[in-house]
């Protein structure tokens, strides 16, 4: 079976680019465009990866963070977090939260993103 | 400073104008009435004291009022100075938030270029593969641009994150190297790394005197015309580790050398071969370098290319 996506980002560019990259990964993919939807797929479809933006409507993404590690449901998937933001603080508040890896969008090309994802999902 | 720019100091008109302040609003000009007041004022009471001293009441009438007087004068200057600051900061802030803002489109325009050069979406033909080539390097030159410009406005506002570590500048300096050979070899230009052995490590900020090494040598490879060789050597002088980039490059004008660690600025010789750039390299090297305790400095001439180097105290 293949294994599933959560991707938390509002900008729907990105959701149709990295949609189409993971789904021909042979990825599942399963896309949220705020923090609270987000959230909620999370519970219901038991993403085997998050991929989540910090900067979200309604709940932020550091909220998000939070919330997925709390929950017992939810505190086990790993959950990388794709942002603009690239202050120390905010980079040191994700990696608190409990996040496995910290990529800044400007910083990376898709194929190293995808690579990133792999090796979360134990496949490299 | 040189007599030529004690005189331009001099010029007050043209300084208030270079700020866009009217004469009554400008420090310079309010503190030149304020030296000539308190000159006056000093020839006055004594003039007037000398004269008057039965009457020690006048004196001292005077001068209350020309106290009084020199302290509005010297509170609309501190006023002022705190508009030219105030207009200084927001400038920053504003090149800050637009380059953030920018960011963001930026991305993902690159990543969809990106996609789309994989062939992932779909075959692309021969001749649409040239115009995504410049799409993607065009892309890639706004991306490096709103990079150097968040870089900037972040040394300006003193807010450029600094985290301390050892580490060691010749992996640094190799392991750039290796990023930058594609462009090297592609630009025809040999690098080679001289070096004495085990230098200490040092404690600062690897990502940014990383940045200054990167500023550095991507400046050597594009001002090589056709071909030619970069040598970049490291060694330990004194508490100071000493980094030097020679290339045999295009060089800078001796007209144009005073200038080119100001921002934005760009050599005339450089414009005329077309080079891109931003002209905020040297700005970046040169404040990162002062910030983290060390020195900058360059020879060059024109036509037979350029030694740029710094120092950095070990600990």
């Amino acid at each position: 079976m293949s294994k599933t996506i959560l991707f938390i980002e509002d900008e729907s560019a990105l959701q149709k680019t990295f949609g189409d990259l993971f789904r021909q990964e042979g990825y599942e993919m399963v896309s949220a465009l705020d923090g609270e939807i987000g959230l909620g797929l999370a519970k219901v479809k038991k993403p085997d990866l998050i991929l989540l933006d910090l900067i979200l409507p309604k709940t932020s993404g550091f909220e998000v963070l939070r919330k997925l590690k709390e929950d017992d449901a939810t505190k086990d998937i790993p959950v990388i977090v794709l942002t603009n933001l690239e202050s120390i603080e905010d980079i040191e508040k994700a990696l608190s939260l409990g996040t496995t890896t910290y990529l800044v969008k400007a910083n990376y090309s898709l194929e190293e993103v995808l690579e990133k994802v792999k090796k979360a999902l134990g496949e490299k | 400073m040189s007599f030529k720019n004690f005189f331009s100091q001099l010029n007050i008109r043209a300084q208030c104008q270079k700020y866009g302040l009217s004469l009554w609003q400008c420090p310079q000009f309010l503190f030149l009435v304020m030296g000539l007041i308190i000159i006056f004022s000093t020839l006055l009471t004594y003039a007037i004291g000398t004269h008057y001293i039965d009457n020690p009441q006048i004196v001292v009438l005077i001068t209350l009022f020309l106290a009084i007087f020199l302290f509005i004068i010297s509170f609309t200057v501190t006023q002022n100075f705190e508009r030219l600051a105030e207009a200084n900061r927001m400038k920053s802030e504003f090149v800050s938030v637009v380059s953030h803002q920018l960011r963001s489109p930026l991305s993902n325009l690159v990543w969809v270029i990106e996609i789309l050069m994989s062939g992932r979406i779909g075959k692309i033909e021969e001749e649409q593969l040239e115009y995504f080539k410049i799409l993607k390097e065009n892309s890639g030159r706004m991306k490096e641009l709103v990079n150097n410009l968040l870089i900037v406005s972040r040394i300006d506002q003193g807010t450029l994150p600094l985290k301390k570590e050892e580490f060691s500048l010749e992996e640094v300096t190799k392991k750039l190297v290796s990023v930058f050979l594609p462009f090297a070899k592609a630009s025809n230009v040999e690098i080679k790394i001289e070096t004495r052995g085990d230098l200490p490590k040092i404690y600062n900020d690897s990502s940014q005197i990383g940045l200054v090494v990167e500023n550095l040598l991507d400046n050597a490879i594009r001002y090589i015309k056709e071909k030619g060789t970069i040598v970049i050597k490291l060694a330990q002088k004194d508490s100071n580790i000493y980094f030097e980039i020679k290339d045999n490059g295009v060089g800078i004008p001796k007209n144009d050398q005073k200038y080119i660690s100001q921002k934005f600025f760009r050599s005339e010789n450089i414009l005329k071969h077309q080079t891109e750039g931003s002209g905020l390299g040297l700005y970046i090297v040169k404040s990162i370098i002062k910030k983290a305790g060390g020195k900058t400095g360059f020879q060059s001439e024109e036509g037979k290319g350029s030694t740029f180097w710094f120092t950095i105290p070990i600990k």
